[in-house]
């Protein structure tokens, strides 16, 4: 047998392939062979790490050594210096952003140190493309376990204890969910995964399913043996072009071994599975317009009940749960519940898959326990702010969430909480926001994304958050007036009792929590005509400052001819003739221009 | 003229496309709800929706056009004008926004002299907006047909679309 003594794991996420992973891997086997180490060392392409910031990242076992931003031009001196000399590279080591300390080891690392990676586990360890690889770490142990030593009944039972709940938003118990779909009796049921990752600002699905596939349709088959269903949809957004094809490659592979299909484990249990890809509406992400869309209908939502749970996908039932849900269905299997709950609060078990994105040093994915701080996935995990500027606020839970001030940065993460302060756990986007970002845009910024996502179905949506956006738009132009606030708070007040899905229900909410808790930004807009982060265009006041040499290039790139003055004297600028284009500040040599 | 009423071009035999398009719904015959991914394989022959396509899709499927029509506008992913060879898709998704996806926007549309949703005359490049890519960890971020690119600046620009034909 060939003996392996090192692995160069290259992620292949597609953070990571866009920076350029796939040369990176060429690139390794081609200069292992120069240096006639191709039987010595294997190279792997891997899920996401979860550290896209650093990518394209390369991982080399058994010391755990972790590169970052790797570049070709650097293999060749990565397999010189540590894979023949076994000299580290120090250069490219991870540096910790905030004390700037290298750190050779991928355990060691700050981003790492504080996460719990149960469903990310796999992610970057294993090739998701090879069904084998799952398999060595335990792969389908827990559907073996499940169709042959357990009834459905006991299945349910176990993910009921576990207090597993929905990890696409809402956060129903999956337990109790399964149960519903099991007891409706029925010739035929469908289990659904819904893949539709569309909150902007969230990639854990993504990552889970291009990293990881397998464990989802694991997930999937344990839920179909539960509920009595033999066929299953994973509904995936169009835009995931590797994710779809992970997916089909990992569905291939496990019919192939029997894992899916037909008589699985000679338990008389049959499963088959189809990728729906999906055609670019976020509002399919709801369930009942998700399946309106794979019967191959406009995706709009319906009123309920019946629940998908009674009348589902071609009115049989159904039950759909999300990728990072399913994803979690077989360590509770193989572990039990009670290992399970150990993770967690009271009310919210197990772990999260955070996005964190926005202005964080750390930009990536972590897996955390429910129940950690803001403040210790913001600062211990993500590093801190960039370039050293002040927080402001953090969003959470996309376009349904809410932003929360520097205050609440110890509220512990978990689903009531949040729903408390008046955000929600969603799909688990973290957008972190520094004192340059105003919350009035940000405001803005969401509901012009639900607006335009609106199905246009029911009329509080349709036409309200309309209206919302109207008003929002006028304040952030300088056009508000005294009663806009109130005005706002009428209408989102009205869309969250009346609209017909979740998307209407939560719609006000960024709204309302920026109003919550940064109502003066928006009494500044209306009253002062001022943006206090200086964001709004039409709000920007540009001067010149005293560190203007009078060079004139401001004035040659006016396109208002709004600026004035002699050559080697300072410039004025006509404030009721600037159109605020903010040309003449990106001309001026000097950062003699100042917009506020 | 019709889809069916077209002829090839040299031999006036019948028309290729047709012959794909009928390869298509045969894949699909008498699978329920292939609606959406036939549209979708039928896009990816033309690039886009032609209407006589839509019509002979209708008359084959025994759907009504205006339900087809009812869905082919509710998705963002289809389209009923001729696109370009070079799609590009700016994220304008939140992580993207903080990090001044905005700017990149105003800047392809400077370079491309379109705005976002427009066709170039060239029919070289097509710009339009996205929400997320799910690729925030780059932000902000553009997919030139498969490709990703990331860590976006303005200046970056001009030399990645000059690698669109």
């Amino acid at each position: 047998m060939q003996h392996i003594r090192a692995h160069v794991l290259v992620c292949g996420g597609t953070g990571c392939k866009s920076a350029g992973s796939k040369d990176i891997q060429l690139s390794f086997a081609k200069n292992l062979e120069a240096y006639g180490l191709q039987d010595e060392v294997m190279v792997v392409e891997t899920g996401c790490h979860g550290f896209c910031e650093n990518g394209p990242l390369v991982i080399i076992y058994p010391e755990g050594t972790f590169y970052c931003k790797v570049k070709v031009e650097d293999v060749k001196e990565i397999v010189e210096s540590h894979l023949y000399k076994g000299r580290i590279v120090e250069r490219l080591l991870y540096r910790e952003p905030m004390s700037l300390e290298q750190v050779p080891s991928y355990s060691e690392i700050g981003f790492y140190k504080k996460q719990k990676r149960l469903v990310l586990e796999n992610c970057g360890a294993i090739n998701p493309e090879q069904i084998e690889e799952y398999i060595a770490v335990g792969g389908y142990e827990a559907l073996a376990k499940a169709v042959t030593t357990m009834s459905p009944q006991e299945v349910i039972d176990e993910v009921k204890k576990s207090g597993l709940r929905g990890r696409g938003g809402g956060g129903f118990p999956t337990g109790m969910k399964w149960e519903f779909a099991a007891k409706s009796v029925s010739d035929k049921k469908y289990v659904i995964c819904n893949a539709d990752e569309g909150d902007p600002g969230a990639f854990m699905d993504r990552s889970v399913l291009e990293g990881d596939p397998h464990r989802v349709l694991e997930g999937m088959a344990i839920c179909g043996y539960a509920m009595g269903a033999d066929e299953g949809y994973i509904y995936v957004r169009a835009e995931y072009p590797l994710a779809i094809k992970r997916l089909r490659i990992a569905i291939e592979q496990a019919e192939a071994l029997g894992l899916l299909g037909d008589n699985i484990f000679d338990s008389g249990f049959s499963f088959k599975l189809h990728i729906k890809e999906g055609a670019g509406a976020f509002v399919c992400g709801e369930e009942t317009a998700l399946m309106a869309s794979i019967e191959g209908k406009r995706g709009m939502p319906r009123p309920r009940p019946p629940f998908p749970a009674v009348s589902g996908l071609w009115g049989k039932p159904t039950n759909i749960n999300n990728v990072e849900t399913f994803a979690n269905v077989a360590q509770i299997i193989v572990h039990g519940a009670d290992w399970y709950c150990q993770f967690g609060t009271e009310r919210s078990k197990g772990t999260k898959v955070f996005a964190l994105t926005g202005k964080i040093n750390n930009t990536g994915l972590a897996e955390v326990p429910m129940g950690i701080t803001m403040r210790e996935i913001i600062y211990d995990i993500g590093g801190g702010i960039t370039n050293g500027k002040k927080f402001k606020a953090v969003q959470i839970g996309g376009p349904s969430g809410g932003c929360l001030p520097e205050n609440m940065l110890d509220l512990p993460v978990d689903y009531d909480s949040l729903i408390a302060a008046g955000a929600m756990m969603g799909s688990g986007g973290l957008v972190v926001m520094d004192e340059d970002t105003c919350m009035v845009d940000v405001a803005k910024f969401f509901l012009n994304f639900t607006q335009s996502e609106s199905c246009g179905k029911c009329t509080p949506c349709r036409e309200g958050t309309k209206r919302m956006l109207e008003i929002l738009t006028r304040i952030t132009e300088g056009q508000g007036v005294e009663g806009d606030i109130e005005l706002l708070e009428n209408l989102a007040k009205n869309i969250k009792e009346t609209a017909l899905c979740g998307l209407g229900q939560t719609a006000p909410n960024p709204v309302l929590s920026t109003l919550k808790y940064f109502r003066h930004e928006y009494e500044a807009h209306i009253k002062e005509k001022r943006c206090p982060a200086g964001v709004c265009e039409k709000l920007a006041n540009y001067t010149i400052t005293d560190a203007c040499r009078g060079c004139g290039l401001c004035a040659r790139n006016c396109p208002v001819q709004a600026i004035s003055g002699k050559i080697k004297s300072k410039h004025v600028i006509d404030q009721a003739v600037c159109i605020k284009c903010g040309a003449c500040m990106a001309a001026c040599p000097f950062k003699a221009i100042i917009k506020g | 003229m019709s889809l069916t009423e077209r002829k090839c071009s040299c031999c006036g035999c019948e028309n290729p496309e047709k012959v794909q398009v009928d390869a298509i719904l045969a894949r699909y015959e008498g699978r329920k709800g292939s609606l959406i991914p036939i549209l979708q394989e039928v896009q990816s022959l033309y690039n886009y929706l032609p209407k006589d396509v839509l019509e002979y899709v209708a008359e084959k499927t025994n759907i009504p056009v205006s339900e087809i029509y009812g869905v082919v506008t509710f998705y963002s992913l289809f389209h009923l004008n001729p696109r370009g060879r070079n799609i590009v898709r700016v994220c304008q998704g939140t992580a993207c926004h903080v990090r001044g996806g905005k700017l990149i926007l105003q800047t392809l549309e400077k370079e491309l002299g379109i705005k976002a949703g427009h066709t170039t005359d060239d029919l070289r490049f097509t710009l339009e907006t996205v929400a997320c890519i799910g690729a925030c960890g780059l932000a902000p971020v553009m997919q030139i047909n498969d490709d990703t690119h990331g860590r976006l600046t303005p200046d970056k620009l001009p030399a990645i679309l000059q690698r669109y034909e």
